[in-house]
């Protein structure tokens, strides 16, 4: 056995492992703890060897158990797990921003949480949502990718709801119902494409769908289109987004943001480059990307509450990845991984920063906030960066991505492709004016100025939120900024601002990856074993 | 591979009853409509898998049969059940949860949209109330905030 073959489905069994030990070792906190840090930290040095290995030896696939295929030029018999650049990197990048929040999670639970607290269910839970996520980066095969989707989903649902306070349980039940409604679309896309090729490996059906007339391949690949669309929350089916996310716990919130989105934009690339080479729907993608870049934006203008202004951007971001992902050339796909790297890290700082400046100003609405920058020039620090990172200000790794992907749709030429490029310059400048309007409000003006600045929630909550309010002075010190939290916020920094100091070799990677993902030959014979 | 429409039926039927359902407010008929549409994909998964035929295990046999059927749609169908299932338990906990909280069935709307959408009506109006007027009788010789209007730069 290769070393390639041992490490590959470690990613997927040492958190499911740990979910299950922390499982009964409920009343344990602190071994609970041990254990969350242990695997998730494993999973991380794992995926960056895969890195490597992919980057040095191409795409790698293990077939599960063995069962590989029963003759050469068919498709394997059972489950195919497959690391290439691409999904090596999903994985590098989510494994980190993973150890980062649960670390963050957990110094904010010792720091701030009651006696109901820790949640004994935080832990387990958290670590299924990972494997979940690593389950639907590695799959081979459409229906473990499914699979995949439905153990991060799972996971989710609970932690959204964790709690069960009015608001989570609201927001929970949309969250719930519209993730629910894309699975069984997902679902029905596979039960079609199942009728149509006889197969569910993505390899053999790559190959299989050649034969398929190309009105049936593009009504198929619009069914997993719409299913995978709301999970990445592209724009006409982004609505439950901004809706849902802002209830649930920082930590929480971050993670989701960061990842679960980007899931759904990691199953339209394999579907539109490896399923679905021809680009049927390329016009129709460059639309939806960039109605979802303006009206996310537009949104996040309007609201006055930080988790559902970040929300907003987060939608309107997503539309650069489908912008990239639709262009169908080389450049625009290298721009988009990349733009996803970028985009998980700096998304999940910001919602960190977010729980911070909760925490010690005891609101996220700029409704009540002000006067941050004199109270806590480190906040202040921690918010810039990746705000402006966000905002796509020349040194920051955002500037680098939308460059790229501005170039590609100047290499494309088209009227179209034209038009998203000048769409994503507004956006961006848009989203420039969105983080200065939380800079000035929540940093710069004195709290008197704040509207209602006068009230501020009684206590730091951590996951669990029943605080009242109470008047700003009379509320308890909560103190300095724990080091639990900070730092891990700080380390995810750093992560991103090494994408803008190592930017050449990462962009070289992600132009490798790329050329990797425009060319199926190289996935198809990885799997089949030609 | 000869199709039977008699299924396909079903599952035109159990689909459109499921996204009639599913659009309502109501949380117990947003789980049936979930089911109901879980059911047809998973009778469609079964269609799409070819006919009927012997048992897919080594040494079974069906009477008269000559094929196999699929395994790969069962075991698909099976999957697709149980996290159906588990998901369905999930939803009638928060169900009661939320009955409990709000003593209603309903699915609420998002307060902060309301309220959102209540400051842009708000914004215009006191906009226009916050707008400086010209009030000789507050200009002062000092420097104050009447002196940015034209007329009054400067003292009295």
């Amino acid at each position: 056995m290769t070393l390639a073959a041992v490490l590959t489905p470690l990613p997927v069994l040492l958190p499911t492992l740990a979910a299950a030990v922390t499982m009964f070792a409920g009343r344990r906190p602190r071994l609970q703890r041990v254990i969350a840090l242990g695997a998730l930290s494993a999973v991380v040095v794992v995926c960056a060897v895969l890195l490597y290995l992919a980057d040095r030896h191409g795409t790698l696939a293990l077939q599960v158990g063995g069962w590989g295929p029963s003759e050469p030029g068919m498709g394997p018999l059972g489950i195919t797990l497959v690391v290439d650049r691409l999904s090596a990197l999903m994985l590098l990048v989510s494994s980190i921003v993973l150890l980062a929040v649960v670390f963050y999670a957990i110094g904010q639970g010792i720091r701030d949480g009651d006696d109901r607290q820790p949640v004994s269910i935080f832990l387990p839970t958290y670590l299924v949502l990972s494997a979940g996520v690593c389950i639907a980066f590695l799959a081979g095969d459409l229906f473990n990718l499914f699979v995949g989707f439905e153990v991060l989903l799972s996971a989710s649902f609970v932690l959204l709801t964790i709690g069960g306070s009015k608001d989570r349980v609201r927001a929970g039940i949309s969250y719930v119902m519209v993730s629910m409604v894309s699975s069984l679309v997902f679902l029905f896309g596979i039960a079609l494409v199942y009728a149509a090729t006889g197969t569910l490996n993505m390899a053999e059906m790559s190959l299989r769908l050649e034969g398929v007339s190309s009105g049936t391949r593009t009504a198929l690949f619009a069914v997993l289109l719409v299913g995978f669309g709301i999970k990445a929350a592209v724009f006409p089916l982004s609505a439950w987004l901004p809706d849902s996310y802002p209830t649930a716990p920082a930590p929480v919130t971050a993670v989701f943001a960061g990842l679960l989105t980007k899931v759904g934009v990691y199953a339209i690339i394999r579907a539109h480059s490896l399923l679905f080479p021809v680009g049927g729907l390329d016009p129709l993608l460059l639309v939806a990307a960039l109605l979802t870049m303006l009206i996310g934006i537009l949104g996040a203008i309007a609201q006055s509450d930080i988790k559902r202004l970040l929300s907003f951007t987060l939608v309107s971001h997503i539309g650069y990845m489908i912008f990239g992902i639709a262009l169908s050339n080389e450049l625009g796909m290298s721009g988009a991984i990349y733009y996803v790297a970028h985009h998980i890290v700096v998304q999940t700082t910001l919602f960190l920063v977010v729980g911070l400046i909760e925490r010690q100003a005891g609101a996220s609405t700029l409704q009540r906030l002000g006067g941050l920058a004199a109270a806590s020039p480190i906040l202040a620090f921690v918010f810039v960066v990746p705000a402006l990172n966000l905002g796509g200000i020349p040194p920051f790794s955002g500037f680098i991505g939308k460059v790229a992907l501005l170039e590609a749709g100047a290499e494309n030429g088209s009227v179209l492709a034209w038009t998203l490029v000048g769409g994503g310059v507004v956006t961006s400048l848009l989203t420039l004016y969105v983080i200065t309007r939380v800079w000035t409000k929540a940093f710069w003006r004195s709290r008197e100025d704040a509207p209602e600045g006068h009230l501020s929630a009684a206590a730091p909550a951590a996951l669990l939120d029943d605080s009242e309010d109470v008047d700003f002075l009379s509320r308890d010190d909560v103190g300095r900024m724990p080091v639990g939290m900070l730092l891990p916020t700080g380390a995810l920094i750093a992560v991103g601002l090494s994408m803008t100091i190592l930017a050449g070799p990462f962009f070289a990677y992600c132009e490798r990856a790329a050329d990797e993902v425009l060319d199926p030959g190289q996935y198809i014979s990885a799997v089949m074993g030609k | 591979m000869t199709t039977y429409l008699v299924p396909l039926i079903m599952i035109g039927g159990l689909t459109s009853a499921g996204v009639y359902l599913l659009l309502e407010r109501n949380l117990t008929r947003m789980l049936l409509g979930l089911l109901l549409i879980g059911n047809a994909i998973n009778l469609l998964i079964l269609t799409v898998g070819g006919p009927s035929g012997n048992p897919p295990i080594r040494g079974r046999t069906s009477d008269g049969q000559t094929t196999t059927a699929d395994p790969l749609a069962q075991g698909m169908i099976l999957t697709a059940i149980v996290i159906t299932l588990g998901i369905a338990a999930f939803v009638l906990a928060m169900t009661y949860r939320s009955y409990r909280l709000t003593t209603e069935e309903e699915v609420g709307d998002d307060p902060e949209d309301a309220r959102v959408s209540e400051i842009a009506a708000k914004d215009a109006v006191t906009i226009e109330e916050d707008r400086l007027r010209a009030d000789a009788a507050r200009d002062t010789d000092e420097p104050d905030e009447l002196d940015a209007l034209p007329g009054y730069e400067g003292s009295r």
